[in-house]
């Protein structure tokens, strides 16, 4: 089969056996000391040099090898008496509960046997799990007599962490052991163990393995101390009373001490393998920290699954807080001289270049460009000191590399956290910048999804040609415009972007020729030719259009009227490109926003990516000339509205209330019918909810009459360049019903919500609806109210992110390695089709038109527009 | 009453392909029958339809994207 290189067949997975333990053993360790006076290595210590060596230059006693060479090799403990293992201390249970205390059978009948024998074997050869038929067994085999020799059985219960009782008598480890000796082999397959790889008395530890000294290596403090790995001073602990117990067992001390000590050992093999288990106090370090041992080293965030193996550090990065600098490119990200001196790109050293590298060495490290290394031909890398770099320039030559600071020009990747899509990370090119942070273009906030409230972002920098290569045509910012989400464009222009472009282009704009080329200057634009008249917004922003470019579409300012006007649309909203001439309509975030820019979106089509990105660094930043021609500024006075009109919201407000009390009084007469499928009850929620849902867009229009588009609250709300209507009119007008659960608010105390309320009222300020803005003020109880609102609102997004990113992340593994074949199907790295035909149509949707081939829709339009021009 | 499953309007179209068909399918896609996606000779459809172990099944169905849509499942025990 194509594809497919090996199969694993099998993997075992079974326990140690003592004989095993001691078989890789290569020393018995014996004394808890560790080194001497000399501060050499005891021999039959936890040191012993034959467990291995980690300084380099010494070669280890048992394999030869020099240090770093050699992994280590364990040594064993034989302990005076066995001890119970707490991973399997649950299992020991289940296994004893399940087996006679006698005769040591399983608690099953012949015929029970034979059935289970079958199923189980079934399952083997059918590689499937046994888990639910053992589960099975454990229940069946929980017996009050032996159907083998007829014992009594008494309970066995477990006493977390490790001890085992029986009816109040609490069993040795030494007893436990000799019960699960007693477990004949062949039974081993019903209690869920594989005979051939595990025996349940190997639960039981006689023996102790010891780990290498490279696995808890001893650190030198600079005052020359040596201080000990938290797991050597357990196997310390461990030793020391195995040594203790030992000697009073052979003095012949008297049972009670001899028990204490073996709990003693007990405790401490316990918390060497886990120092969290339950019902154990954590053993503590002499500073009072707990220790780190065994299951602490692999466990949880900080563990080595997701620490280290799944999360690996790597170099050649760099992390910082970044910052917004509208005047580079999308393209660009602005990099700290601090950065750029202290992560580098090799160089491969040729007659061609080795003039300009030796400049770079010249320079040292500290010195901006610069050369941090050579690697010489034999690969040894050699740094660059000020000291040292005049001999580092005499022996270059071609072969050499140079790690060379980053410079302009370098391509690197740059990512935002949460990885969520493929725009999360994107290849930018370097530009070197004075102060600390890293510094982007606003279009590339919204793939980043990245704000400037503290956010910080990571750099790699690419160390082959390859890399480099196919960052450069794969993932630079340009080549990302269109999502491959939803076939238009993710980055695009934001904020005052939009706002910026709707006051240059709107109906009646003019500007003096001067202002045009200072504007058009600033946003590093080639000068048109003077005319010597004043010029339209709209011609100004026309000189970024693409000179056959045509288009119609409806804009964000759009108002939805019954009847379209088209051309003659009084909000100049309907937009007509003619040959690169804005003809009617203002541009806004339907021109070129992230999101929804159709300009913008048709010239990544039409014209490529380049162009596109030259179209969106001038266009915004002649979008923020044209803003700061003007001057813009937003505040509470931009949702002011009349007396009159508050008078009117009020009479709107106290209407609706009266309307709510009807519906109550209905309620009460039962004379309100309820609407099919709902109850009485419902019916009145749901017909109070219209009412004062109604009352709040109302409420909402009326304020909204008042509001002109020189408002620039307005402006920003209607253009899509931030905020909503709803937001305004919230703080102008009224802000509404308050929810908690999808209805009116309703909990609190018994039948009413405050006190302050009539038991079982169910009027509108009885149940959460605001009626005073935002501007106005909350009183106490809408206060109230709406905490309970946003409260829960809070709470939602907070369990929405956790549990979308988890959905995610199973989703991701799922489909991580599928891939389109050259021949159009979609298949993953076995070569196993999973479609025919990727997407069932075949769509590249990054290169469609909004999900579809093609808009006929539009193009037909444009095609009309055209013909009607032309006329 | 047991209604018959294929008139079912979730249920796509499922047809046994002949000897040649399956392998013209199998050529045309350069793929080896145990890469094709799988059905189960139990699965309700193989049994109504009395497909057995080792046919192509050929699937048309309707796509949300392309209209209609066929792909193949190789019947496996």
């Amino acid at each position: 089969m194509k594809g497919i290189l090996k199969k694993i067949s099998q993997i075992n997975f079974g326990l140690m056996s003592p004989e095993n333990i001691r078989k890789m053993s290569v020393t018995k360790i014996v004394t808890p000391d560790t080194y001497d006076e000399d501060g050499y290595p005891i021999e039959a210590g936890l040191m012993d040099p034959r467990l291995g060596v980690i300084d380099p230059g010494l070669r280890c006693r048992s394999c030869g090898s020099k240090g770093g060479d050699c992994q280590g090799h364990f040594g064993h403990i034989n302990l005076a008496r066995p001890v119970i293992h707490v991973g399997f201390a649950d299992t020991i249970h289940k296994v004893l509960r399940s087996t006679c205390k006698d005769c040591g059978h399983v608690l099953l009948t012949e015929a029970e046997m034979a059935d289970y024998r079958e199923k189980i074997g079934n399952q083997i050869k059918n590689e499937e799990s046994i888990t639910a038929i053992i589960k099975d067994v454990y229940t069946v085999a929980r017996r009050d007599k032996c159907p083998h020799c007829a014992e009594e059985q008494e309970d066995v219960k477990i006493d977390k962490p490790v001890s085992i009782v029986e009816g109040n008598y609490k069993l040795t480890a030494s007893e436990v052991r000799e019960r699960l000796e007693a477990i004949p082999e062949d039974e081993y397959i019903f209690v869920g163990i594989n005979h051939e790889v595990a025996k349940p008395e190997w639960m039981v530890l006689t023996v102790l393995p010891v780990p290498p000294v490279t696995v808890r290596p001893s650190i030198t403090l600079e005052t020359g101390e040596r201080s000990e790995d938290d797991l050597t001073h357990k196997l310390v602990d461990i030793l020391r009373i195995n040594q203790r117990l030992k000697e009073n067992m052979e003095a012949g001390a008297p049972q009670l001490i001899v028990e204490d000590l073996w709990e003693l050992l007990q405790y401490h093999v316990t918390t060497y393998f886990d120092n969290e288990a339950s019902g154990v106090p954590p053993a503590r370090h002499r500073s009072g920290r707990p220790l780190k041992t065994l299951a602490q080293r692999l466990k949880g965030k900080e563990g080595r699954f997701r620490s280290n193996l799944s999360g690996k550090r790597v170099n050649f990065s760099a992390r910082t807080v970044i910052s917004p600098d509208p005047n580079i490119s999308i393209n660009e990200v602005g990099v700290p001289e601090m950065i750029a001196t202290e992560v580098t790109v090799p160089v491969f050293v040729t007659e061609w270049n080795i003039e300009a590298m030796k400049k770079f060495i010249m320079n040292g490290p500290n010195v901006h460009p610069g050369a941090n290394y050579v690697i010489r031909p034999d690969e040894r890398k050699i740094r660059v000191y000020d000291e040292t770099k005049e001999t580092v320039i005499e022996k270059l030559e071609p072969g050499f590399v140079v790690e060379r600071h980053l410079m302009d020009g370098d391509v690197v990747l740059f990512n935002r956290q949460p990885s969520l899509h493929r725009m999360s990370m994107m290849a930018h090119e370097v530009k070197v910048l004075p102060y600390k942070t890293f510094r982007l273009n606003l279009c590339v906030c919204p793939p980043y999804n990245a704000d400037f409230d503290g956010d910080e972002m990571n750099m790699h920098v690419f160390q082959t040609e390859e890399s480099r290569a196919e960052a450069k045509s794969l993932m630079r910012v340009q080549e990302h415009i269109l999502s491959p989400r939803f076939g238009g464009p993710i980055i695009g222009g934001i904020h005052d972007h939009i706002s910026g472009a709707y006051l240059l282009t709107r109906e009646g704009s003019v500007f003096s020729e001067e202002d045009v080329f200072q504007m058009v200057k600033h946003a590093r634009m080639a000068l048109p030719n003077a005319t010597g008249k004043d010029w339209t917004g709209k011609q100004v922003f026309s000189l970024l259009l693409p000179k056959d470019l045509n288009m119609v579409y409806k804009a964000e300012i759009c108002r939805k009227c019954d009847e379209c006007l088209k051309q003659e649309c009084k909000n100049d909203a309907y937009v007509v490109i003619d040959n690169g001439q804005i003809i009617t309509g203002a541009m806004d975030e339907k021109a070129y926003g992230a999101f929804s820019g159709k300009i913008l979106d048709s010239i990544v089509k039409e014209y490529g990516t380049d162009k596109a990105r030259e179209f969106l660094d001038s266009s915004t930043k002649l979008a923020i000339s044209g803003i700061m021609k003007r001057g813009f500024t937003t505040s509470t006075a931009d949702e002011e509205i009349p007396r009159e009109a508050k008078d009117r919201i009020e009479q709107l407000l106290a209407n609706a209330e009266a309307k709510v009390e009807q519906l109550i009084e209905a309620y009460h007469n039962e004379e309100l019918e309820a609407l099919p499928g709902r109850s009485l009850r419902e019916t009145l929620e749901m017909k109070i909810m219209q009412v004062l849902g109604e009352a709040r867009d109302k409420s909402g229009e009326i304020a909204e009459s008042y509001f002109g588009m020189e408002n620039h609250a307005v402006i920003m709300a209607l253009t899509g360049a931030r905020g909503s209507m709803l937001n305004l009119t919230q703080i102008a007008a009224c802000v509404g019903q308050q929810s908690v659960r999808g209805g009116r608010i309703e909990r609190g105390y018994s039948q009413r919500t405050l006190p302050h309320f009539q038991v079982g009222e169910l009027g509108a300020k009885a149940s959460g609806f605001v009626h005073s803005s935002y501007k106005k003020g909350l009183d106490p109880l809408e206060f109230f109210f709406h905490a309970m609102g946003g409260r829960e609102g809070l709470v939602d997004t907070a369990i929405r992110t956790a549990q979308s990113g988890y959905m995610q992340r199973r989703l991701v593994n799922a489909l991580q390695d599928l891939n389109v074949q050259p021949d159009g199907t979609v298949r993953d790295n076995r070569g196993v089709i999973v479609q025919t035909e990727y997407g069932e149509d075949g769509i590249d949707p990054a290169k469609s038109d909004y999900g579809k081939v093609a808009d006929i829709d539009r193009m037909i339009d444009e095609m009309r527009i055209k013909s009607k021009i032309g006329k | 009453m047991k209604k018959d499953i294929l008139k079912h309007k979730l249920v796509p179209d499922h047809t046994i392909l002949s000897e040649t068909e399956a392998k013209k399918v199998v050529k045309d896609l350069k793929v080896h029958p145990e890469q094709l996606p799988k059905i189960k000779v139990d699965d309700p459809v193989a049994k109504a339809i009395e497909a057995k172990p080792g046919d192509i099944l050929q699937i048309t169905r309707k796509s949300h994207t392309a209209g209609k849509f066929v792909t193949y499942r190789l019947v496996l025990e």
